[in-house]
């Protein structure tokens, strides 16, 4: 039923990119609504690619790194498609599609897992990893959006106006939604990590208990505040506001993997 | 039911030609009485622009005297020689006249290829016929269904989407920085020609302020009044630099009205707040080097060009796309026309068979002895009967045929076959 699930999933993410690619492209709005439709079908199965696993693992399906990379993938989806739904904006997809695909196709051929399970401490840590990663996701989304931000600015300057740009969001337009994702993760990842000391102190008795990882988060959450502020500044707003967003989630993939792996304790996947 | 267009465009006729056939919305009111009164054409519309004249009807008689009809009557109502307007004129008919108002309403026919604005007059036209009453139910049909080809061409292609002039594609640009221009200003530095398009285009994108500049204050004041602007003195480049998001500048200057380092001034002084210069000068107005400022686009003249020559390339290549959406709406009308043809004949056919039987039982009912009148009704109500049967089935199988070509063919053959005096 899994091998199932998977090639369901895989051919719909798969099925979406060509559509979005095909909309971007030659501007048919059939390829963006089915490219739409086809991201949405894949949500549904990827959830319950990760369901079974979950089931035949006896635990939340993210406590490894397999598990984690595909519930990105899915939240990357997930959080994408709502953003497409609320600014009504479709040429973005065929950008965020690959690192859905990737993600998805990553957590499939990851080694199996060598660590025990993750002792299942119910729902104040199922929602911890869960928005965790969700604000990881829109976090990842927003740097998306800013570089596409960055690379049309470019070709306007150059005047280098062709085709795709046409079909791009405006540039006000990829500034707010950029804003918009980044505040989803702010949210996310403010009540995730109040969760993750609600855990803490369920598990241990003792709601601090110190891991470099609390910092990281800390400074996860100060740099995208001050995005978030800056990109409000009408002199800020636009490019320095996007490479801003780019170095901010570079210091979520540092988080994410140096720190996971070097510094922290509770926060090892691998 | 056939339909009949005599009309002349820019390609068929020059504008010295075109304007002397052009129609006002009165005119065209009056030209569509005036026809019909005549017993030229049972339904009329009449489309008139810049750049094409053209009637649509539905004729009475064969539609090749009509068209003669229709030609004439043009002649005499713009009091034109049809010496000098018979040339400029083309005559289409039922299908090729179908086709080419399909392709008029889409953009395929228009000069500047997929403009917008056609389609509007289409509809306008329509409007106007529509409550006059001087359509019908073909007409009706055939311009519902090049409003809905025209949308779906301009939908489903790109051929509308891309701006095919300074003006727009300045503005379209505007819009790629800004998104929606409604709460956004612009600054009018000078007056010239594009710039008074680039202005109206803006106008038709709810600019929120438009502010205008001009080394003569009576052309700022007249161009401010005309498109609902206000003035700023020429000397206060403070507020020209600081409030707008968007200039439109073609100022007769030898030199660049506004260097860099000013520039450079007013975008801090701004807040680096993003600008989008549109400099249609020759020589240019803005110095080029401004370029790199930050937040700061600069397009001048020969770059708005060269992407509406792009454009022009690529419009041209969602051409059969468009075709093709033409041809599709084409066969749709033609299907439904021959629909209502076919009820049309099925209907003159049953009406002449019982009159035929009629006259069939009258004389032969004379030669039978003893035939009493109730026998008689019953002789008549038998082959009604058999008549009927015989009608119907062929009548249903031809309303399921899906072969259009066979279809027509098949309704032409019976109307010809059985009807010789109903004509077509």
């Amino acid at each position: 039923m899994n091998h199932l699930f998977f090639l369901l999933t895989l051919a719909a993410y798969a099925g979406s990119f060509a559509a979005y690619i095909g909309y971007l492209v030659a501007g048919h709005d059939w390829s963006g609504r089915l490219g739409s439709l086809l991201l949405a079908s894949g949500l549904v199965a990827h959830y319950f690619a990760l369901l079974e696993r979950a089931r035949g693992l006896h635990t939340v399906p993210y406590h490894d790194l397999s598990g984690s990379m595909s519930l990105f993938g899915w939240l990357l989806a997930l959080t994408y498609l709502s953003l497409e739904l609320f600014h009504r904006q479709r040429s973005v997809g065929a950008f965020v599609l690959p690192f859905v695909l990737a993600f998805f196709l990553f957590a499939q051929l990851s080694p199996p897992d060598r660590l025990a399970a993750a002792p299942a401490t119910g729902v104040a840590f199922a929602f911890h990893v869960t928005l965790s990663i969700l604000a990881y996701a829109a976090f990842g989304l927003s740097c998306v959006l800013s570089v596409i931000y960055l690379a049309e600015q470019r070709l306007l300057h150059e005047h280098r106006v062709g085709d795709v740009v046409w079909r791009l969001p405006s540039l006000d337009l990829l500034d707010r939604m950029s804003q918009s994702s980044v505040l989803v993760g702010l949210i996310s990842i403010a009540i995730g990590t109040a969760l993750g000391f609600v855990w803490v102190d369920r598990l241990t008795g003792n709601v601090w208990h110190y891991d470099p990882k609390y910092v990281v988060t800390l400074l996860v959450l100060v740099a995208y505040v001050f995005y978030l502020r800056l990109a409000r500044n009408p002199g800020w707003r636009g490019a320095r506001a996007s490479q801003l967003c780019i170095f901010n989630f570079a210091i979520v993939i540092f988080s994410f993997t140096v720190v996971n792996l070097f510094f922290s304790r509770a926060h090892r996947y691998f | 039911m056939e339909i009949v267009l005599v009309g002349l465009n820019h390609r068929s006729a020059p504008v010295e030609v075109r304007e002397k056939v052009s129609f006002t919305n009165d005119q065209a009111r009056q030209a569509a009485e005036e026809l019909r009164a005549r017993g030229i054409l049972h339904e009329t519309l009449v489309l008139s622009t810049c750049n094409r004249s053209e009637v649509y009807g539905v004729p009475p008689e064969t539609t090749r005297e009509s068209a003669a009809a229709l030609s004439n009557y043009l002649s005499s109502f713009h009091s034109v020689q049809l010496d000098l307007l018979g040339p400029s004129l083309y005559h289409h008919y039922d299908r090729h006249a179908v086709r080419h108002l399909f392709r008029v309403a889409s953009g395929l026919d228009s000069m500047m290829l997929g403009e917008a604005e056609i389609l509007g007059q289409v509809r306008e036209a329509y409007r106007i016929a529509y409550e006059q009453g001087a359509t019908g139910p073909v007409l009706n049909r055939l311009f519902q269904g090049a409003l809905e080809v025209g949308k779906r061409v301009r939908s489903e292609t790109e051929l509308g989407t891309r701006p095919m002039s300074v003006a727009s594609a300045g503005v379209k640009l505007a819009e790629r920085i800004f998104g929606k221009l409604q709460e956004r200003a612009a600054l009018v530095l000078g007056a010239g020609m594009i710039s008074e398009q680039v202005v109206s285009q803006l106008r038709d994108r709810n600019i929120a302020r438009l502010l205008v500049m001009n080394r003569s204050l009576e052309r700022a004041d007249h161009l401010a009044r005309q498109f609902a602007g206000k003035v700023i003195a020429w000397d206060d480049w403070e507020s020209a630099l600081t409030l707008p998001d968007v200039i439109v500048s073609s100022v007769s200057a030898e030199e660049p009205v506004l260097m860099r380092a000013h520039l450079e001034k007013a975008m801090a002084a701004r807040g680096n707040r993003p600008l989008f210069v549109m400099d249609l000068g020759v020589p240019r107005n803005i110095d080029p080097a401004a370029a790199s400022l930050y937040n700061f686009y600069l397009y001048n003249i020969d770059d708005l060009t060269q992407i509406v020559q792009q454009n022009r390339t690529s419009r041209e290549g969602e051409v059969p796309r468009a075709e093709l959406i033409v041809d599709e709406h084409v066969s749709k009308f033609l299907t439904w026309q021959t629909s209502v043809e076919l009820i049309g004949v099925v209907e003159s056919l049953r009406r002449k068979l019982k009159t035929d039987r009629a006259e069939f039982v009258r004389e032969r009912a004379e030669r039978v002895n003893g035939l009493t009148a109730e026998q008689r009704e019953q002789v008549e109500a038998l082959i009604d009967d058999l008549l009927e049967k015989m009608l119907l089935d062929p009548a249903r199988r031809l309303q399921g045929e899906k072969d259009l070509r066979r279809k027509i063919q098949q309704v032409e053959a019976i109307r010809e076959l059985f009807l010789p005096d109903r004509g077509h």
